[in-house]
């Protein structure tokens, strides 16, 4: 390469010391402090902070309402981008507009409208109400919420690959005399797993995380429906933080996981395309 | 013969009905999760007479937080789209040791709770914190202040810009900026003539995505403001304020505030996206 | 005057030596071809001349001057690259107009300009078109257009008609010979396709594995290549294993000799000739210089025939005008006899040099 070009792109020392700089100081440190914070204490102390009943309860509680939301979030984002890309019907366009509509929407706003459609005064509230269900200020409005939250991650990670797949395979497939259950499974399946799973890790870190939408359609009442980043934030607001910090911490390990995850389905799905 | 036609005609109607119950069942599905909720916030704002919506809007707090929503959101996206595109220079051409690893770096703001990042600047920004002491020795504020919270919107939104341009920059090659070098074009005119015009798409994408998710932002903002009305309160914390409060109909004017907006920076993400696959 | 001299260039990617101690020089107004296999070294050298790479050593001369020092804008040389590199995002005339724009000329001059060189790619009525709405062919003649703005004094081209199909491609080839000769420029163009390079340069410099092989007109790099690797390069070539007995030619796996026409006392084992298929006459009759072989197939090739013959364990191709073919009756199986009008032995050690140094004196080769 050309010296004065490879001084531009390649070499140029500058462009690469305010990129590092910038996520050293936004990512890299942030991350470092809050560790460094976190187990200052020692460990038997940050382990103490962590299985306090209230926080191991929150972080448990997190988990298992994200696996709800991730199990629904697959069928149904999957079946949406699928009904997408292979079929024709009225109203598909604007649709396929209104998927990224959770995207776009404060995460406030998410929860104040399943407050005022499913919350203890409107009428699908009051009919489930009647039938001893709680939805809002309990764990179907939460899940609800997240399903809401995440719903594009999916279809938007899934939709492009199933555009891109040869058809040519699949009838192939059944040419050879595979049954349509068959061509999905062994066919269409494989080629989408990884977009598919891209899209639910996306999903469940996002879940783990979200604050802004369940903190208000959860009754976040310790030890019931309280999430972690609930609970992080009611223990920084009355300056505990050193139990903040342990829950914290769990939560930024998992977010550390699902990276390494994504890198993972990367790589293998490029291996697998090429 | 007329019996196999018919079997062809019930087989094909076997199929036709599969895909309508799947469509349906999509259909239905959208309705519910997507719709409803969007027709709900609308008839909340409008149960309340005009009057109290508008007054309610042009309280000087909600006027104070809209402002204050915008002026952050503006420097997030400038600041952003400068570092996004460096960053993304520097990771689509660019080859050091631990790029991998940095590049996958700058994904964890997505995947990180924003009440764990604004804690995490709370904490280093913070009276107590490495960065922040040495602030406040000089009175400068920054956690309970705007600059922790433009430096909350700043991580929430990091990854937008660089994620969306470093795939078309390597697309994009090397190829073009060096026809334009031997064009005799300088580097400044390279990246303003060549670089910059193939990313424009991308770039339009990844801002419309920093802007919608700046407006949008709640829990990091929260941690790091301190939510003080007439200071540091934003669109979202204001609405969330109002909410907790029982002020529905100021709650619910702003979020439909917030809701039009968010819609037509939709149209606009669509209309990018478009643009950039075009291209 | 050379219009491009390139003076003992090495470059290396690590421990690879892409290009080994080059040295060439091409005419001015000349255009020449770089032919070699893939990998071996063309474009590298190609992006050295322009400035693109860095050479590890050697110089590089534009019309006289020393240019090594020079940076890329500086050195003024229209570069084609392989896939084009058009800028996607501009019309037909952006791109061509862009160098002059570059310059800062006068906008009334680079719009003449542009318009002239439409022209003369004859592209009239695609001004407006982006490049992704254009053909192979098209856009070919777009980065032409784009590299010859600016009028430089020298023309790089990258397997111009690499991704074009035969047709299109043969067109352009005659095409680009002409333009060559009407605008005064000197250049360079990179190929692996022998034909190519015959049919429209000047001067063929050959190269493999990042050394130049050979440099001549075709004539010379045809007839007289100068190493087993040019031969087998330009153009088909017959391998033949063979030893050399007394004043005998000995054909691998056969009994028969190729007798030399005067008495020497020679002995080699294992040498390779290598025949031209058109070198080949195949005969029906014996004579004391022709070896007997048998027809394994004929195949029918327009103006001529291809024969498949087997001599002992070799495959041997020929080419049988028409008209000589009609002289005989051949079939597959039928029993002919072969002559060849020229070989050539190529294995570099002392004792081959001697064979081939007598062998010449002989009057068996050239
Ligand atoms: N930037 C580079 N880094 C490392 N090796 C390189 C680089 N560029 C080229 N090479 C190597 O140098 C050799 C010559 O490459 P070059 O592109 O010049 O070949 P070529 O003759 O143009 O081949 P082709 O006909 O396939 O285009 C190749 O083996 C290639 O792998
Ligand atoms: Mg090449």
């Amino acid at each position: 390469m050309n010296s004065s070009l490879k001084r531009f792109v390649k070499g140029n020392l500058t462009l690469r010391g305010i990129a590092l700089f910038y996520i050293g100081l936004l990512i890299i440190l942030p991350v470092i402090a809050i560790t460094t914070e976190a187990f200052k204490g020692g460990i038997p102390n940050l382990w103490k902070q962590i299985t306090l009943p209230q926080a191991l309860f929150s972080l448990k509680f997190t988990f298992i309402i994200a696996l709800i939301m991730l199990v629904i979030n697959i069928i149904t984002g999957t079946a949406t981008a699928w009904v997408l890309v292979r079929y024709d019907f009225p109203l598909k366009k604007t649709i396929n507009a209104l998927i990224d509509i959770p995207f776009a929407i404060p995460t406030v706003v998410t929860g104040m409208m399943l407050v005022v459609l499913c919350g203890p005064r409107s009428l699908i509230g009051e009919f489930f109400g009647k039938h001893g269900i709680e939805i809002i200020y309990n764990k179907p409005g939460i899940i609800l919420a997240l399903i809401f939250v995440t719903f594009p991650f999916v279809v938007r990670s899934v939709q492009p690959v199933l555009i891109e797949m040869e058809r040519d395979m699949e009838e192939a497939a059944q040419t050879l005399g595979a049954s349509k259950f068959k061509v999905f499974f062994h066919i269409v399946l494989p080629t989408i797993l990884p977009s598919i799973l891209t899209g639910a890790a996306l999903s469940f870190s996002r879940a783990l995380g979200e604050f802004g939408s369940i903190v208000i359609v959860a009754g976040n009442i310790p030890m019931k429906t309280q999430v972690a980043s609930v609970y992080i934030y009611g223990e920084i607001e009355s300056a505990n933080i050193q139990s903040g910090l342990g829950t914290a911490v769990v939560l930024l390990l998992s977010s550390f996981i699902v990276l390494i995850f994504l890198n993972f389905i990367q790589r293998w799905s490029n291996k697998y395309g090429k | 013969m007329e019996n196999k036609t018919n079997c062809v005609e019930v087989v094909r109607k076997q199929k036709q009905a599969g895909k309508w119950v799947l469509i349906s069942f999509v259909l239905l599905w959208f309705f519910v999760l997507i719709i409803f909720p969007l027709i709900g916030i609308v008839r909340e704002t409008f149960k309340n007479a005009i009057s109290v919506i508008t007054s309610s809007l042009s309280s000087t707090a909600s006027t104070h937080a809209f402002w204050l929503t915008i002026l952050i959101t503006f420097v997030a996206v400038v600041i952003n789209t400068i570092f996004g595109t460096i960053m993304a220079i520097v990771f689509a051409k660019q080859n050091f040791k631990g790029k991998l690893f940095l590049e996958s770096l700058i994904d964890l703001p997505f995947a990180v709770s924003p009440i764990v990042a604004g804690f995490m600047f709370v904490i280093l920004f913070g009276p107590g914190g490495w960065i922040g002491s040495w602030f406040y020795s000089m009175n400068i504020k920054i956690i309970y202040a705007l600059p922790g919270m433009i430096i909350a919107t700043l991580f929430v939104t990091l990854p937008f810009v660089a994620k969306e341009i470093i795939p078309v920059l390597r697309e994009f090659g090397i190829e073009q900026d060096e026809a334009a070098l031997i064009l005799g074009a300088s580097q400044w005119q390279i990246f303003w003539k060549v670089t910059l015009p193939s990313i424009r798409w991308g770039l339009a994408y990844g801002v419309t995505l920093t802007i919608a998710r700046s407006i949008g932002e709640f829990g990091a903002v929260l941690v790091v403001s301190g939510s003080i009305i007439n200071k540091t309160q934003t669109a979202t914390l204001r609405i969330h304020d109002q909410f907790t409060d029982l002020n529905y109909a100021g709650a619910f004017s702003a979020a439909l505030i917030l809701a039009l907006i968010s819609f037509i920076i939709l149209n606009l993400i669509q209309y990018a996206q478009k643009r950039k696959k075009r291209i | 005057m050379s219009g491009i001299m390139v003076k003992n260039i090495t470059k290396k990617f690590g421990d690879f030596i892409a290009v080994n101690n080059v040295s060439f020089d091409v005419k001015e107004g000349e255009l020449a071809a770089l032919l070699g296999p893939s990998g071996s070294g063309k474009s590298t050298l190609l992006r050295i001349i322009a400035g693109l790479e860095n050479p590890d050593m050697g110089q590089i001369f534009l019309t006289g001057k020393d240019v090594t020092p020079l940076r890329t804008q500086k050195r003024n040389v229209g570069f084609v690259f392989q896939h084009y590199a058009l800028f996607k995002h501009m019309t037909v005339e952006k791109n061509i107009a862009f160098g002059l724009e570059i310059q800062k000329k006068d906008k009334k001059e680079i719009k003449q300009k542009v318009e002239e060189l439409i022209d003369l790619v004859k592209l009239n009525g695609y001004n407006k078109h982006y490049p992704s709405q254009l053909s192979g062919g098209q856009r070919q003649r777009v980065a032409l257009a784009r590299a010859l703005a600016t009028e430089p004094k020298v023309l790089l081209l990258d397997e111009p008609f690499g991704s074009l199909d035969a047709k299109v491609r043969k067109n352009l080839a005659q095409w680009i010979r002409d333009l060559h000769n009407r605008v005064n420029v000197t250049s360079v163009f990179v190929t692996h396709d022998q034909n190519e390079a015959i049919e429209i340069s000047d001067k063929i410099i050959v190269i493999n594995r990042g050394k130049v092989e050979q440099i001549g007109n075709a004539t010379d790099v045809y007839e007289h290549p100068k190493s087993k690797f040019v031969a087998s390069f330009v153009g088909n070539v017959n391998v033949i294993n063979a030893n050399i007995k007394k004043n005998h030619i000995v054909i691998t796996g056969t009994k028969e000799k190729i007798q030399f026409k005067e008495k020497t006392e020679i002995n080699f084992q294992n040498i390779v000739l290598l025949i031209r298929p058109e070198d080949i006459i195949v005969k029906d009759n014996s004579t004391e210089d022709t070896v007997p072989c048998i027809i394994n197939g004929i195949y029918y090739r327009g103006s001529f025939y291809e024969v498949d013959l087997k001599v002992g364990t070799n495959n041997v191709k020929s080419l049988v005008p028409k008209e000589d073919f009609f002289k005989f009756e051949w079939r597959k199986g039928t029993k002919v006899y072969i002559r060849f009008r020229k070989f050539k032995i190529f294995e570099a050690s002392e004792g081959h040099k001697k064979v081939h140094e007598m062998l010449k004196q002989l009057g068996y080769i050239e």
